[in-house]
């Protein structure tokens, strides 16, 4: 229970997926225009995480892992093929589902779904997720049942959607600010970005 | 047909410098940034890029006739994710050091932009040879980036090129200090954003109005 706790709160503070390891950089720069939109996608790539990790995880652990299929047979050199897989597939279906029972918020979240196929935090979050397999038990980044998985995957896409809002927040106001031409749009994002990420570095040495 | 008219050039030089897909079309930041802390894995995860774009340019462009328009993107996805396999099953061979330093981001080149991008805007409409060099194009430009941003980080951040100490001890004794910071992501976002600003102040001044 302590390993779940520690591992959430890291994964939303320390591992950040945009402070950290710069994932999903492509439409967190494209939608971070204002609050609104930003928390819609957010909202999406959390659900997406929180479903495509554990799914990940048992794939990968229960079929493509050594002696799985057959005795001697070792498939984990096919992970990449079947993250990606899983995870178009994953997203196809819950664009259908959203489709069907909550057409409003298919409406809001629209052309968001299905650009979180090829967003990085997602097939991040699977890879490391996989990498973190292989730690040490007591690190307090290992990956060893499904619920860590669970877990992992929702804390990261929390951990995102607190940048993307962040970021939308800030972008509205740096509306009304006087840029020097060449900087404006991209550059002075990647700036703010980066002194956004030099204060979530506090977080760095969190133990809980 | 001729291999290197004046329209082929342009495909192959305009991704380097005024269309730059780093810069400009801004495709591809999630890795540019990660694996940039020093100069070799930068340079081999541009290589990895150049080459994983030119070819999945080349058979998305072979078979772009017979990809039914629904489900293009599941077939661009699994033949970038082969290529992507095969590179990373090389790398692990050949560079085991490198390999275990770029970590996730092999496995990350699938879902790079660049790669989308190009094979969505350009190989599904031309023709193979144009393709192979829009992708060496791009993923040289991509390259570039890259190289600039490690070699400013290594150097900065550590005092040395490609691993070899290039500032001379007497400099350390004479009291300057390694800036640590230039090895932190932060730092990566900041001059990525100073790049940036240099190369629109040079290059777009006819924009400005």
């Amino acid at each position: 229970m302590e390993h779940l706790i520690s591992l959430f709160f890291r994964s939303i503070f320390v591992d950040n997926m945009i402070f950290a390891f710069f994932l999903g950089m492509c439409s967190f720069l494209a939608v971070s225009k204002n609050v609104k939109t930003s928390l819609g996608l957010g909202a999406a790539v959390t659900f997406v995480l929180l479903v495509t990790t554990p799914v990940n995880y048992l794939l990968l652990t229960k079929v493509l892992g050594p002696d799985c299929l057959a005795d001697g047979v070792d498939l984990t050199y096919l992970s990449f093929i079947l993250f990606i897989a899983v995870i178009a597939g994953i997203v196809q279906i819950v664009e259908m589902a959203v489709e069907k029972f909550s057409p409003s918020l298919y409406g809001a979240l629209g052309i968001f779904l299905p650009l979180i196929a090829v967003n990085c935090a997602i097939m991040g979050a699977s890879l490391f997720m996989q990498q973190r397999i292989g730690l040490d038990p007591s690190s307090t980044q290992y990956i060893g049942s499904v619920w860590d998985a669970l877990v992992y995957g929702l804390g990261s896409g929390l951990g995102w959607t607190l940048a993307i809002v962040a970021m939308g927040a800030i972008r509205e106001k740096m509306e009304y600010s006087d840029v020097p031409k060449p900087l404006q749009g991209l550059g002075i994002t990647f700036i703010t970005v980066g002194l956004m990420a030099m204060a979530m570095m506090c977080f760095s040495g969190l133990k809980i | 047909m001729d291999l290197f008219s004046k329209q082929n050039r342009e495909v192959f030089s305009n991704p380097l410098n005024l269309d730059n897909p780093i810069l400009v079309q801004v495709l591809g930041i999630c890795s540019a940034l990660a694996v940039t802390s020093q100069l070799k894995p930068a340079i081999v995860m541009g290589l990895a890029v150049t080459i994983i774009t030119a070819f999945s340019n080349v058979i998305i462009s072979l078979i772009r006739n017979t990809i039914p328009n629904r489900i293009r993107i599941i077939v661009q996805l699994v033949v970038v994710a082969a290529l992507v396999t095969i590179v990373s099953q090389i790398l692990k061979a050949v560079a085991y050091d490198v390999s275990v330093q770029l970590s996730v981001y092999v496995g990350l080149i699938i879902t790079n932009c660049i790669l989308m991008g190009r094979l969505e805007a350009f190989a599904m409409t031309n023709r193979p040879w144009p393709s192979f060099l829009d992708g060496i194009g791009n993923g040289l430009g991509y390259a570039l980036i890259l190289v600039t941003v490690g070699a400013v980080r290594e150097f900065f951040g550590r005092g040395s090129l490609l691993g070899f100490k290039i500032l001379p001890q007497r400099f350390y004794d004479a009291g300057y200090m390694d800036n640590g910071m230039m090895t932190m992501p932060a730092m990566a976002l900041i001059l990525l954003g100073c790049v940036i600003w240099v190369h629109r102040a040079y290059f777009y001044k006819e924009d400005k109005k």
